[in-house]
Parts: C-alpha cells; structure tokens; sequence
C-alpha cells in the first residue's frame, strides 16, 4: 500500500514538475509568470489526445504534435503579447503579465469552442498493462510518465549547466544587460526560452492525459494553479525548486488521499505555500536579487 | 578607431549627453573624468549599445555602429566592463569567463586565453569553482576585465573600474591597465580618480553636466588651474 502510493506520487511529482519548470524558466527570464502557460498545457493535452484517440497514431507521435503545436504557440505568444510591451517606455512590468492573462483567457475560451467543456478520453493502448512486484503493482503508464519526466529535469539540468546556449540562458536570466554586453542576442534568448517552456507543458498535457485517461478544458486552469504554487514553495526562477516542489507536492497530495481525506487534496498545495513562506520567505531554493548581495 | 560625433542622448525627455564628441585613437588610453552625474556611464553605455542616442554618430574602425544592440557591438571587438562590474554572481568564476568568449568562433584559441587569463589573476584561477557572487568587490572587478578580455576586443570601456576599492587594489588595477594597453587593446577609461587616470592616459576629455567642457593631452591638463581646482584639489 505505501510503495504503491509512494510510485503514485512520485509519478504525480513528476508531472508537476515538469509544469512548474516551465513557469519557472519564463519567470527566470523575464521577471513575470506567464499566466496563459496553464492553457498552453492544456493544448498539448488536446494535440495528444486527437493524435492517439482520434487518429489513432502511436504515443511518440503524440509527444512530437504536443511538442509541435506548443512550441508554436509559445513563440506566437512571445512575439505577439510579450515583445510589443518590452522595453517600451512606460509600459509597466505587469503589463506584460496582464497580456498573458488576456492570452490565457482567449485560449480557454478556444478550447471551449473546439472540443466542449465535457471530459475528452485520452486513450493509451497499454493503460491496463501492469506488472506485479511483491506487493506491489506499477503500471506501465507510470513507469514512462516517470522515465520521461525524469528525462526531461536530467536533460534540462544538463544543458544549463553545461552547453553554452544553457549558460547564455542562466545569464540572460540573471541580468539583461550584462548578458547583452557579452554578445547574448537577449531577444533571441527569451523567445527560445518561452519556446522551451511552453514545449515542457506540451509534454506535461500528454503525460496528464496518459495519468488521467481524461481531459477537459478546465486542466489548465487547476494545473496551472499548482505549477505556480509549486514555484513559489520551491523558489521563484529556481529550476531545482521547481523540481523538487513538484516532487514534494505530488507525495503529499498523494499520501492526503490515501491516509487522510480526498476533500483536502487540493489544498495541500496552498497550506504548503503559507507554511513555507512564513519559513523561508524566498522558499525551497529562494535566491536572493543578485543586487542584494554585492 | 572610435568616433564619436555630436552624440546626444536622452532619459524620456530630459538629456543626458549633449553634442559630445570624441575621438579614441588605436593603441591609446583616453580618459574620461567629471563629476557624478556628468553623463560619464551613458557616454559608456551609448558607445557599447545599451543605450540608443537621439541623434549623433557613433563610428569604430570606420563604420557605424550607432544605435547597434549591444550583443552587436562586441561582436565587432568593443566591449564595455560597466560600472558597479555586472558580475553573474549565480555562475561560477570559470562560467563567467566562458560567458565572456560567448562571441567567439575559435573555442581552441579562447581556452588558451582562458589559461593565460588564470595566469595573469591567480585570484580568479583559485576561486574558478566558486560562484561569482562570493568573490570580494577587488576581485570582481579583476573578474569583471578579465571576463571583457575573453572576447579578445580592440577596444576596452573600463566605467570606474576602481570605485569603492581598496587603494592598494586600485594601484593593482591601474598596473592591469597599463598592461593590457601594452598588450595592444586600446582602453576607453571613465574615472573618478582623476590624477590617476591622467596619469595613464594620452588624451583626457572633462564631463560637465553632459557636455564636453575641457579637453587636451593629459599631461597638459594636469596644468590646468581649473582641473587643479575642480578635479584634484589643490588651490
């Protein structure tokens, strides 16, 4: 019972994860949370969908569409709604905020139009497939949702810290200017990373739809709330925060379930966030401003 | 090598630079002194890109660079060590030299200068590993050029490389400069500590409140009354 919840969890973990990094990653750059990043999840949880239940393709094809269809409508948003405003004068750093709860707005009003508030299957060929460990059971879903989730922070973490586009990234991300100054295109930079991040919540739908079997046009709004929970509980712009705040949120929402009462699984994420803010203010991974340590 | 023609630049509507002119010729150390607020960093700042001018040239090696963004403009071998050194204080010592051969095609030769540049601050080399953030403001600052000279530039823009150091860590930098424009990077140098910066420099141009009111060899003006007055304290 408990390995089982603990696999159950961690597989939740991971999916969080993956959402919250790409909260993270844009609030690394530009100092904003994109709020329509939810949304975009929500339509790689739909590209999946139409892929593997509708079409009937296999699951690989499901991640590539889902990667496709979010990585184009990250870099519409970045030219569209984020650019305009940057570096305008008098234009307010929360205008472009408020631009992304205008796009997130537009989209789920889209979904709705598209494909109906009603739940939409999400079909994976091998849901039922599941091996038997002692006394445990894992499914095959899980076990790839885990593999890939695991994939993604490994390779995430990787590239940042080692490639030369991934360290231009962490520069862009800890001073404009400066990162300008040693010949980082900035602009190129920020739109690769929206890219990246809302090409993370592709994939995070399409493991959503393979957890759940289900989706609808609502999945953005409620794991858009968690991604931003968990990136406020794990430090805002931290990636390693991201990572284990979406870990930590997964068990613990798990275990409220199965130990205690699954009224309260939703508010775990939120009694999480006070508890931790009155700790450690900046949380989990917290940095403080870059000035303030001089 | 660098020209700078009737630049004038503005913060919303109020100016900053007006009608500044200057030339830096290859191989020479130019100075820049004036009082806070004399529009000393957005002349820095205009010349390395970060900031557009309103109107005005701005010319290196014979063309134009005015209004280029910055990443631009280091390609093309100037590279601005701003005030207050800008270090990344979240990557290490080693990342932040790498970040500084960021525009750089030849990774075989940039690594060579990467040893080289250790050599010249054994500071930097003990503390490779260690995040930008931890280092004192001396050492910051050496990290600060030596990051600029990972890009291998033509032309140095040092903005009060000495402000709020130790004076035994100033004289260190001024020795650095020195050696690096024997080495034959021409250096830009805007300074508060004026005697100094005289000293190192061929040429010095005054800021006053956004414009040019002096200007001559530095060995001339170090004469002049009015500097004697204003800039180095003696009546």
């Amino acid at each position: 019972m408990f390995l089982d919840q603990l696999i159950n969890g961690i597989t939740l973990g991971g999916i969080y994860a993956i959402v919250a990094l790409g909260y993270t990653l844009v609030f690394g750059v530009l100092d904003i949370i994109n709020m329509a990043h939810g949304e975009i999840f929500m339509f790689g949880a739909f590209a999946g969908m139409l892929i593997v239940s509708k079409a009937g393709a296999p699951l690989p094809v499901a991640f590539l569409g889902a990667i496709a269809v979010t990585a184009a409508m990250g870099l519409l948003l970045e030219r569209f709604a984020l650019r305009p405003l940057r570096g305008r004068p008098g234009a307010s750093h929360l205008a472009s905020l408020i631009s992304t709860i205008g796009v997130s707005i537009l989209l789920e009003n889209v979904a709705h139009k598209l494909f109906g508030a009603g739940n939409h299957l999400f079909e994976t060929p091998f849901a039922e497939i599941s091996f038997t460990v002692g006394p445990v059971t894992i499914y095959l879903v899980q076990l790839l949702i885990l593999l890939i989730s695991l994939l993604l922070m490994a390779g995430l973490a990787l590239w940042l810290s080692r490639t030369r586009a991934g360290k231009a990234l962490r520069a862009t991300a800890e001073n404009l200017e400066t990162a300008g100054l040693l010949g980082v295109d900035t602009n190129r930079m920020i739109t690769a990373t929206v890219v990246i991040a809302s090409a993370m919540g592709g994939v995070a739908g399409v493991l959503v739809g393979m957890a759940f079997n289900y989706i609808n046009n609502q999945i953005g709004l409620s794991m858009g709330l968690k991604g931003l929970a968990i990136i406020i509980f794990g430090g805002m712009g931290s990636v390693y925060g991201a990572m284990a705040g979406g870990l930590i949120l997964g068990l613990s929402e798990t275990f409220v379930v199965a130990y205690g009462s699954s009224g309260y699984r939703d508010a775990i994420a939120f009694v999480a966030i006070i508890v931790i803010l009155l700790v450690k203010p900046r949380g989990l991974f917290g940095q403080a401003p870059a000035e303030a340590r001089r | 090598m660098l020209e700078v023609r009737g630049v004038e630049t503005y913060y919303g509507n109020i100016p900053a630079l007006r009608e500044i002119s200057i030339d830096v010729p290859g191989g020479n150390v130019i100075a820049i002194i004036g009082a806070n607020g004399a529009g000393k960093t957005t002349l820095m700042k205009t010349i390395a890109g970060v900031l557009r001018p309103r109107s005005g040239t701005v010319s290196f090696l014979g063309e134009e660079i005015t209004g280029l963004p910055s990443h631009k403009i280091v390609r093309r071998g100037v590279a601005l060590v701003p005030e207050g050194r800008a270090i990344l204080s979240r990557m290490t010592v080693r990342e932040n030299l790498e970040m500084g051969a960021f525009t750089r095609r030849d990774a075989k030769k940039a690594l060579l200068d990467m040893d080289r540049v250790m050599e010249r601050f054994p500071v930097l080399k003990e503390r490779a590993g260690q995040l930008g953030g931890s280092l004192s403001g001396g050492e910051q600052q050496m990290l600060a050029i030596a990051r600029a000279l990972m890009s291998a530039p033509k032309l140095l823009l040092l903005d009060e490389p000495t402000l709020g150091l130790a004076p035994l860590v100033v004289a260190d930098i001024f020795a650095i400069i020195r050696e690096i424009n024997a080495a034959g990077t021409t250096i830009l140098l805007v300074e508060q500590n004026v005697k100094q910066a005289m000293k190192v420099s061929s040429y010095t141009y005054v800021l006053e409140t956004g414009k040019i009111a002096l200007s001559g060899p530095s060995n001339e003006l170090l004469q002049e009354p009015r500097i004697k007055a204003s800039y180095l304290g003696q009546a």
